[in-house]
């Protein structure tokens, strides 16, 4: 294929060449970081929180006076276990994609001068880490003495758990195990390490990672009381957690169910990505038009094109050239096109991109989105460019000698 | 003429309908896209209270210790929060025409009938100016004195949907209200009241935007009966059952001032009050802020940057749209060489060629236009769907409906320009020739 006659044709045609590439640039650029921003939401969409979501459901009461959380606590607990098909019922602070319970900034130091910064602390009943199904990676689980009466939000001292990413944040390249943080008086001992436990309200601007969390061991009382862990069969789960909202009302009239928080995992992890779902819907929507708006494009300039130069393609196959030849011109033109776009686009989206991180929380552009996305745009080039091609190379010779 | 023009546009369209087709139809769609957004952006980053947003400020302070201070660069680290000692002295100084100290927190409400469920309701402890201040309206009855809160009267004004639900939307004022099992007498009940954005509650840890509050109730009788703000910041280890004398932050002043020039004089009590502080050793750094109501919306960024960006790619969209519709108008029009030509030996100027097109452009975007209004209407309901605060708001209002409009001519006129530029300097001698 000779490229020397197309660029020439090409010549003549500058503007509305460059209004194609223009159209084409845009299109790579916002599609690179569309895409981008896509990935960023449904990454942070399929967080693992470390826990068998699927068999837990959280109950949260507010409203009851501190003075009798003693006797509601017993309540709740012998009530929800009550209802058939509960394996499990435990007084806990707060479950991932729950109500922040509890961050605060910790120190390695009891002076409190080496900062480390805010993991989300856990806190609950005996049981607990074993009804969360958190998988140990290191050390033990707490024993029946490690559960201590909590004070203000934790135990005074505690043995604790952490997650493998808040041990390797704290102590890089250290065992964990043993080591003690402080957060003002209190002190923490480290007895086990687990693999994952997502905080409850992760916040991509925040300054916790996700995976920075502490499990507390404590016994239930006037500081930890109202929010219950219910642990069921997955299919079972979803009416578990309907009679037990009934139950409520039963059990502890005193108190007020916050229908917002009291939900099954699985539901609170739904509502928690909302916003992220429909965001990443309309960004999907946006390529979409966008991809539809551009190929529209190729077909409408490629058909006048074709139209126009109707003599020169009769000429051109009266001089002996074949359809696939005419074919093949119409297809190369486009491609040149595209890739003239695609160079633009590609500056361009870098640029986009840059700004975006400056202004926005937006992470940085894979490098290998810029040839997916311009593999997609000259599929779409050569697609669009297909008909009024096939179109052109339909043009019978005989179009030559007519109306000279 | 211009009669004239039309009459050619339409037939033009008439003999390239699906050209015409999506040109109309890629235009519709960016500047559907675009309206809805800016819809969306515009009810974000509105004026809460046109009628006085340049006469209300908050203060800010910085209560934080001295370790970590940097002069000069260190700005008050929690919006408009401070310590409630301060907030009082503040208010108790009159020196704004109006000034409260609020704070937000959930309300227990106990339905008097028998065999109603309590339940919690969005609840504003303030002192008595808020609600002139605030220009909230009564339904009926009225708001508190300064009286009932230094009293820390049990006394509350409603919400107009509460007292739907509570009695019925009868004038209620001098019934009881059982609100976290104390008996509060009502004083008011407000028409629908919820400015948008909520900017009193942006850092009292509210929602910024959504349904008003439900209950507003005098801030110490409120803390006196256990009700706990919403937003505490404590810069030290403290005692969270006292909370008005622990070192923490938990509520925020606002003031209505006579005139907006009388900013300076405010800035300058504020700062001295500071300067006092520190003196007596209780503050460690001289910064301070006072911003009006819409400076305050723009430093606390209450517009989602997730409304932002589908702004940018809307726009970003509606360019690649007029992109679009510059190439497909200019091979229509370079198709018609032979016409122009024609008009041209017949002699027609420049600049009526020129008119023609722009014509025939414009044309293209109010057909434009009205698709993407329908357009705008789809995606607004769609975004009533949504799961965010503000989905409920969003319709497209009449200022809008001129916007679309005037997007839409302009986007066309501008996809119009080049091609019409490029008809009127054919020549006519050469397209004559061909015939």
């Amino acid at each position: 294929m000779q490229i020397q006659p197309i660029l020439a044709a090409l010549r003549k045609h500058r503007l509305a060449t460059v209004l194609i590439a223009m159209e084409i640039a845009l299109a790579c650029a916002v599609l690179c970081n569309a895409c981008s921003m896509i990935a960023s939401r449904l990454s942070a969409m399929h967080i693992d929180s470390g826990v068998d979501e699927a068999s837990l459901g959280f109950i949260a009461l507010q409203g009851f006076d501190p003075k009798t959380a003693n006797d509601l606590n017993a309540r709740v607990v012998s009530g929800l276990r009550a209802i058939s098909g509960v394996q499990s019922v435990h007084v806990i602070n707060s479950v991932p994609f729950g109500p922040q319970a509890g961050a605060t900034g910790i120190t390695l130091d009891q002076a409190g001068k080496q900062f480390r910064g805010v993991p989300e602390f856990y806190v609950g009943d005996p049981g607990t880490p074993e009804a969360l199904g958190l998988q140990l990676v290191a050390g033990r689980m707490p024993a029946a003495d490690d559960y201590q009466p909590v004070k203000n939000f934790v135990p005074a001292s505690s043995r604790v758990l952490i997650t493998r990413t808040l041990a390797e944040h704290l102590w890089p390249g250290e065992n964990a195990l043993g080591k003690e943080f402080w957060t003002g008086p209190f002190h923490f001992r480290v007895i086990g390490v687990v693999a994952n436990l997502s905080v409850q309200q992760y916040d991509e601007e925040g300054e916790q990672g996700a995976q920075w969390t502490v499990f507390a061991p404590g016994l239930p009382g006037p500081q930890l009381a109202g929010t219950y862990l219910i642990r069921a069969n997955p299919q079972d789960l979803d009416r578990v957690m309907t009679e037990a909202k009934a139950a409520i009302a039963r059990i502890a009239p005193d108190a007020v169910l916050d229908y917002e928080w009291s939900d099954t995992l699985p539901a609170l992890r739904t509502k928690f990505f909302r916003t992220d779902r429909a965001m990443t819907g309309l960004l999907v929507g946006v390529i979409v038009a966008l991809l539809g708006v551009t190929a529209f494009g190729i077909v409408g300039l490629a058909s006048f094109w074709v139209a126009q130069r109707r003599k020169q393609i009769g000429i051109r196959r009266a001089l002996g050239a074949t359809r696939a030849d005419i074919l093949r011109y119409f297809q190369t033109e486009n491609f040149l096109i595209v890739s003239f776009g695609i160079v633009l686009g590609i500056v361009l989206a870098i640029g986009i991109n840059l700004a975006l991180m400056k202004w926005f929380e937006v992470s940085r552009l894979p490098l290998w989105y810029l040839p997916v996305g311009a593999l997609v745009l000259w599929g779409l080039g050569q697609l669009a460019v297909l008909a009024p091609a096939l179109r052109a190379a339909a043009v019978p010779p005989v179009v030559a000698t007519r109306s000279v | 003429m211009f009669g004239y023009y039309l009459d050619l546009a339409l037939r033009s369209f008439r003999r390239n309908r699906v050209l015409t087709a999506l040109m109309v139809l890629a235009l519709g769609l960016g500047i559907g896209a675009s309206i809805t957004t800016l819809t969306v952006l515009k009810l974000l980053s509105g004026d809460p209270l046109p009628q006085k947003s340049t006469r209300l400020f908050t203060a800010e302070i910085d209560p934080l210790p001295a370790k970590g201070y940097v002069p000069g660069q260190s700005k008050p680290p929690w919006g408009n929060l401070m310590p409630y000692v301060d907030a009082m002295s503040l208010l108790r100084a009159h020196k704004a025409e109006r000034q409260a100290v609020m704070a937000l927190t959930q309300a227990k409400v106990t339905p008097a009938r028998t065999g109603e469920h309590p339940f919690f309701s969005d609840a504003v402890m303030t002192t008595a100016d808020f609600f002139a201040m605030f220009d909230a309206p009564f339904e009926y009855g009225s708001g508190w004195n300064a009286q009932d809160d230094d009293d820390r009267a049990r006394v509350a004004v409603i919400a107009g949907f509460l007292n739907d639900k509570l009695f019925g939307g009868k004038d209620s004022v001098g019934q009881v209200i059982r609100i976290n099992d104390h008996d509060y007498r009502i004083a008011g009940v407000l028409k629908d009241w919820s400015p948008q954005p909520r900017f009193y509650a942006v850092d009292l840890g509210g929602r910024s935007y959504g349904d008003g509050d439900g209950v507003f109730l005098p801030l110490q009788s409120a803390r006196t009966d256990g009700m706990d703000p919403e937003n505490v910041s404590c810069w030290e280890t403290a005692d969270i059952a006292h909370l008005e004398t622990a070192p923490c932050v938990f509520v925020s002043l606002w003031v209505e001032l006579a005139h907006a020039s009388d900013a300076t004089a405010y800035r300058t009590f504020l700062s001295n009050y500071v300067q006092q502080q520190i003196s007596l050793g209780r503050f460690h750094r001289p910064e301070v802020a006072f911003p009006g109501l819409m400076e305050f919306l723009a430093l606390e960024q209450v517009v989602p940057d997730d409304a932002r960006l589908q702004t940018g790619l809307a726009f970003g969209f509606l360019l690649i749209c007029i992109v679009n519709t510059v190439g497909l108008l200019l091979a229509k029009c370079l198709r018609r060489s032979r016409e122009i030509g024609v008009r041209r030996a017949l002699g027609a100027t420049r600049r009526t060629i020129f008119a023609q097109f722009m014509v025939e452009s414009g044309m293209v975007g109010i057909a434009g236009g009205l698709l993407g209004l329908v357009f705008a209407e789809l995606g607004l309901w769609a975004i009533r769907h949504q799961p965010a605060q503000y989905a409920k708001l969003a319709h497209l209002d009449v200022s809008m409906f001129i916007v679309t409009f005037v997007i839409a001519l302009i986007a066309s006129l501008i996809a119009g320009l080049l091609p019409a530029w490029r008809a009127c300097v054919v020549a006519p001698a050469p397209q004559l020739k061909s015939v």
